[in-house]
Parts: C-alpha cells; structure tokens; sequence
C-alpha cells in the first residue's frame, strides 16, 4: 500500500514533464531545426531559446500565483498590475531624469502596494479572492491609463534595453532574472517553514490557526509578492517593446500563468503547490504556442487546442475521473482474482 | 423594519437615483427621455448577459466565458446569414441553440466531475473566443432587409426617446429572467444551492441537475446577448466582448446580489447594469473626463458594495449571536 502511494506521487510529478518532452519531440519530428541550437554573435540562438525568451513573463507571474493558489486564493489582478507597473517605468523614464536603478524600485514598489491592497482586502476585510482581486482587475488598466494619460508612452533607456532584449553569457538576461527569482522561491518556500505554512493555510486555515500560524499575514504576504513578480513581469515586458500600452500589456496573462498552476497539478483548493512543476507547465503553455505557430498550423487554432488541453487535463485530474477509474480497475482486479 | 437582506437592493436603488438625480441637476439634456432609452438601448446586451449571470452567482457560481460567447455566437450568426444565406430567423435559432448546449456542457463539467466553475469557464472562455477566430477573422457587416427590418421597430415615448427593438428585447428578457427566479421551482432550487448546497442536497434539490440547467441558462442569456449585439452593431466581430464577463459580474454585484450566493434579485442586476451606463454618460457629458475614469468609478463602486454586503452579513451574524 504504502508502495503505491510513492508511485502515485511520483506519477503526478511525471506527468507535466512528460507531456513537456512529448510535446517537444511531437514539434521537433514536424518543424525540421526546430531542436537546433546556434551561437550567433556571442549568444544563443533557437527555437527552443526562443521559447525561454517568451515564457519568462508568464513564468514570473505564475511564481506569485502559484503562492497565491497555495493559500487558497486567486490573483486575476496580475495583468493589470503589469500594466501599471509598465506605466510607471515608461512615464518615470521619459518624464523625469531618475536614474535607471530608482525607476525600476518605484515600478517594483507600485506592484508591492498593489498585491498589499489586493492582500488586505483578502486577509484583513475577508473578501472572497476571487472577488478582491477583479476589482483592481477592473480599476487596474484605468490607473495604468491614467498613469500614460491615454497614451502608449515609448521610451528609451539603455538598461531596460538589456533588460528586455540583452543577453548575458550566452543566455537572455530576462531568462536570468527569472531564473533568479525562482531559485530564491524555491530555497526560501523549500528550505525554510514559510512554504510549509503557506500549504498548511491553503490547506485549512482554522488548524494553521490553532498550532499557531499568524495565517493573516502569510496570506498578505502571498498577495505581495504575486504583486512583485507582476511588475518585475511588467518591467521586463515595457522593456521589450520600449514602451507601455495601458490596454494591452498583460492581456489574458493571468490566464496563462493559472493554467500553469493547475497543469503542474496544484489544487484550486489549496493546500499544495509544485513551484518546478509550475515553471515546466509555463514551458507546456509556451511550447505550445510556439509550436502552432512554427507548424505552419494558422494562429487562430491557438486559442482552441489550449482550451481543449486545459479540459482534457482538468478532466484526467479531477478526483471523480480518478475514482471512476480505480472502481473499474478494482472491478477487473477482482474479475482476475476469480478466474 | 426593513429586511436586512434588502439593504443591498435598497443601496442599489439609491445610488441609481442619486446618479440620475445629479445628471438631472447638472445638465438639462439629461432630464429628456432620450437619455433613458439609450442607456436602455446601449446597455442591452450588457443587461442582458448579466442576467444569465445573476443565476450563477446566486447558485455561488461564476461564469467566466459570457464575453467570448457573445462574439462566437455573434460570427456565428454573421456566417450562417451571409456565407450560406440563411434566414436571419433560423440563424437566430442555431446560434441560441449552440449557446444552451455549451452552456450545458460547462455544467455537466462543473456538476459530475466537480471541477471548480471558475476554471470549467475560463477554458470555455478560452475555447469560444478560439472558435470565433476558427469561423472569422475580421469584422463582418450583416446586411440581411430582416435585420433592417428591426431598426424600424420602435415605439416613441414623450420628449424625444424611445424604446428601440433592442431595448425591447432586452426588457422582455428582464422580465423573463425575474419570473423564472421568482415563480419556478428551479428560481427557488437555485437559491437553495447558493444558500447552502449541502443543506438544499439534504432537502431533496437535485443539485447536478439544477447546476447544468444554470449554466445553460447563462449559455442563452450571453447567446441571446451576443444576438443582441451583432443586432446592435451590424455586425460581427471574434474580438468583440472582450472583458465583458467582468463588467457583467460588476453588474451583478453593484446590483446587490450577494457573491456568496444565496441572496439578491434579477431586477437588481438591472439597476447595476444602468449604473454603469449612468456612470459612462455623466462622463461623457462632463467631457473633461477621460473613458479610464469610468473603469476607476465601477471599480470604486464594486469595492463600496461588496463591503457594504459584508458588512450586513457581520451585522446580521452578530446580531442572531447575540
């Protein structure tokens, strides 16, 4: 018994990095040099590359997200944060001569007050996450537009360029920076008791409470920093198009990033997150898209066959599939047994 | 003594009469009738899908892929009448059909594999949106005399408005929508389940059922709303709608129903969806103001009323404590 539960576990783990590669190698075997990897002037280059390049935004907001999840919450917000956070960085770099280093502080500052404001209104007011975060989803872009007055503000700064677009030691340095945060996530979720509070909050908040868990606060917590990683995402997405669009940066993101979650085999519920799983799920996503628009396949399928996926793996996770199917197999089991 | 559960619809009905009070007051164009049968007119299928929508959160349930569904059905019915000449009628009737089977489907989801709705429909929101792409890519004009036919329909009221077809249609949805909560044994089912579907289970409501027909209930409200709109706009458009499920939750919530479910009225979603309206033409006639502070008024508003209701179910709980 306690055998099949290891391998149950291990199955789950599997499962993501398995479609990951499948997915890959399906690609690989239409798209001819689609696994191909060259260096050109000092850097790496490739579909596969590419496909880094363009997942570390949604990466970044999954980060926070998948805390968020952990705690039993949800955070539809993140789009409009990145472009509020994109429309600070944009307006303080053209409006004012702040130096590189205190723009991006202010951006990353108004995406902590934020997922501060999204946190309060969850942990202090009590406000179903869902409900909280749609308000600064519907007031969001609003600020964002206020912040450009209306206006899709470019700008020029060499350090968001390299941010952006730059590469360090062969690798994109946005690859770098989300490479960075989620190893910190990771050993401080991992190798401390946050993450273990975290879970056990998602899990069941009145039991955290009674071994004495100060949950408020873990919950504002996870709010803040789903609100950092979303602007950390804004300021690398304003980088890259040298610009901030107060309706589109961001656009259906947070979408992406709860998918992610949910196919690295987090629950809605809460209780438990897999923060690696969550980046290969981001991986899945991106792959995804790539591969549909690589395959020669018109860019309008995209939409449909990431619906259909997230159905079909919601269904082959969900508990009642699980049961139906261990009752059939009990059912051969059985059978077997007789004859 | 005034029904605590009423204060929300009671709040509702004053910040709807203090806004028009004050457009009243500050701009002589806004006492004309004209102005309330174009927000009856230009909110329709706002209104209309928050209807379908009022179901759901009041069942404690969300639906997330109202906006996509309007644009699918919408480029739907533009196929059906332009590329195979179908008679707007039938069109109609395919694309409402199609609405109330995936609409059903998300149900069946949602009720026998018990997933959360909140994910069953954002895939679904992902999956019509995709849809739309699949039949159309760009805007399309439906020219059909039938479709003229309804811009003539139009009753004149005193001063210079008057209730268009749309207006109509959407009143008479209202209507529907209000007796179908109200006067059917499913209205009262849905209630039961949002108050507690443990408890309502225990009584005999049968919850799976009662979960499909809700969501294909809002599946032909966003599709009746998405005929709507193409009706309004002449046309169809995949990108059409989009962020119109949160403005439709917005209605629902500003309109006193209660997001845990359980508590609030069809007519009430009315009033918050003309709130909206109220708010978007106070702006416009000011004209100093941008369109973002419209977003920045919902969102004020939408904060104010749920802590308003939050802060009736503390009063009420305290209360019955003591």
């Amino acid at each position: 018994m306690k055998n099949n539960n290891f391998l149950h576990k291990h199955q789950k783990t599997l499962a993501p990095l398995l479609s990951l590669v499948l997915i890959i190698l399906v690609t690989a075997s239409i798209t001819p040099g689609f696994l191909s990897i060259q260096m050109v002037d000092g850097h790496l280059f490739g579909s596969l590359l590419d496909i880094l390049h363009r997942a570390t935004p949604t990466a970044l907001v999954a980060l926070g997200m998948a805390v968020v999840i952990g705690t039993r919450g949800i955070d539809l917000s993140v789009g409009a944060v990145i472009a509020i956070s994109g429309a600070v960085t944009a307006v303080l770099t053209v409006n004012t001569d702040f130096p590189v280093w205190l723009v991006i502080l202010c951006a990353l500052g108004t995406g902590v007050v934020c997922g501060l404001w999204n946190g309060i209104l969850v942990s202090v007011f009590n406000i179903q996450p869902i409900v909280a975060t749609l308000i600064l989803m519907v007031a969001g872009r609003g600020i964002a537009q206020m912040i450009t007055e209306g206006q899709i503000v470019t700008f020029h700064s060499d350090v968001l360029d390299a941010i952006g677009n730059g590469y360090f030691l062969a690798f994109p340095i946005r690859v770098w920076i989300a490479i960075g945060m989620i190893v910190l996530t990771v050993l401080v979720m991992r190798k401390t008791a946050l993450g273990l509070f975290i879970e056990a909050v998602g899990a069941n908040v009145r039991a955290s409470r009674l071994v004495g868990i100060e949950a408020r606060l873990l919950v504002l917590s996870a709010y803040v920093f789903s609100g950092f990683c979303a602007a950390v995402s804004g300021i690398i997405l304003a980088a890259d198009i040298r610009g901030a669009d107060a309706n589109n940066a961001g656009l259906w993101l947070e979408l992406d990033a709860i998918l992610a979650v949910v196919l690295a085999g987090a629950s809605l519920a809460g209780g438990r997150i897999y923060l690696l799983l969550t980046i290969v799920g981001v991986l899945i996503i991106q792959t995804l898209t790539t591969a549909i628009l690589t395959s020669g396949l018109p860019a309008q399928y995209n939409l449909v066959v990431k619906a259909t996926i997230i159905l079909a793996v919601l269904l082959i996770q969900s508990p009642k599939t699980r049961q139906w199917v261990s009752a059939v197999f009990q059912k051969n089991n059985k059978g077997s047994a007789k004859s | 003594m005034i029904n605590e559960r009423n204060l929300p619809i009671l709040a509702t009905l004053l910040v709807f009469i203090l806004l028009y009070g004050f457009g009243m007051y500050e701009y002589k164009g806004f006492r004309d009738t004209l102005v309330f049968s174009n927000l009856l007119t230009d909110n329709a299928f706002l209104i209309v899908t928050a209807i379908g929508m009022t179901f759901v959160i009041l069942s404690g349930g969300i639906d997330l892929s109202v906006g996509s569904m309007i644009a699918f059905i919408g480029v739907l019915m533009a196929y059906l009448i332009t590329n195979t000449g179908m008679h707007p009628l039938f069109a109609i009737g395919i694309a409402l059909i199609v609405g109330v089977a995936f609409g059903a489907i998300m149900g069946v989801i949602i009720a026998f594999f018990e997933i959360q709705a909140f994910i069953v429909t954002l895939a679904g929101m992902f999956l019509f949106r995709g849809l739309a792409y699949l039949i159309n890519l760009d805007a399309v004009p439906i020219n059909h005399p039938f479709i003229y036919g309804l811009y003539d329909i139009y009753v004149p009221l005193p001063g210079r408005g008057g209730l268009t077809f749309i207006a109509m249609a959407m009143l008479v949805l209202l209507v529907l929508g209000i007796l179908i909560a109200r006067r059917t044994r499913f209205g009262m089912n849905v209630y039961a389940l949002g108050g507690d579907s443990h408890s309502a289970a225990l009584l005999g409501v049968p919850v799976k059922k009662t979960t499909i027909k809700i969501y294909a209930l809002s599946g032909f409200y966003s599709a009746m709303s998405g005929v709507v709109f193409a009706i309004y706009t002449g046309s169809a458009y995949p990108l059409a709608a989009v962020g119109v499920e949160l403005d439709a939750i917005a209605a629902v919530v500003i309109g006193g129903t209660l997001l845990t479910g359980g508590v609030g009225y069809v007519f009430g979603t009315f009033l918050g969806g003309m709130i909206q309206g109220i708010i978007q033409t106070l702006i416009t006639f000011d004209g100093s103001l941008n369109s973002w502070w419209t977003k920045l008024a919902v969102g004020g508003l939408l904060l104010f009323f749920i802590l308003l209701q939050k802060g009736i179910v503390v009063w009420v709980k305290k209360r019955s404590a003591a």
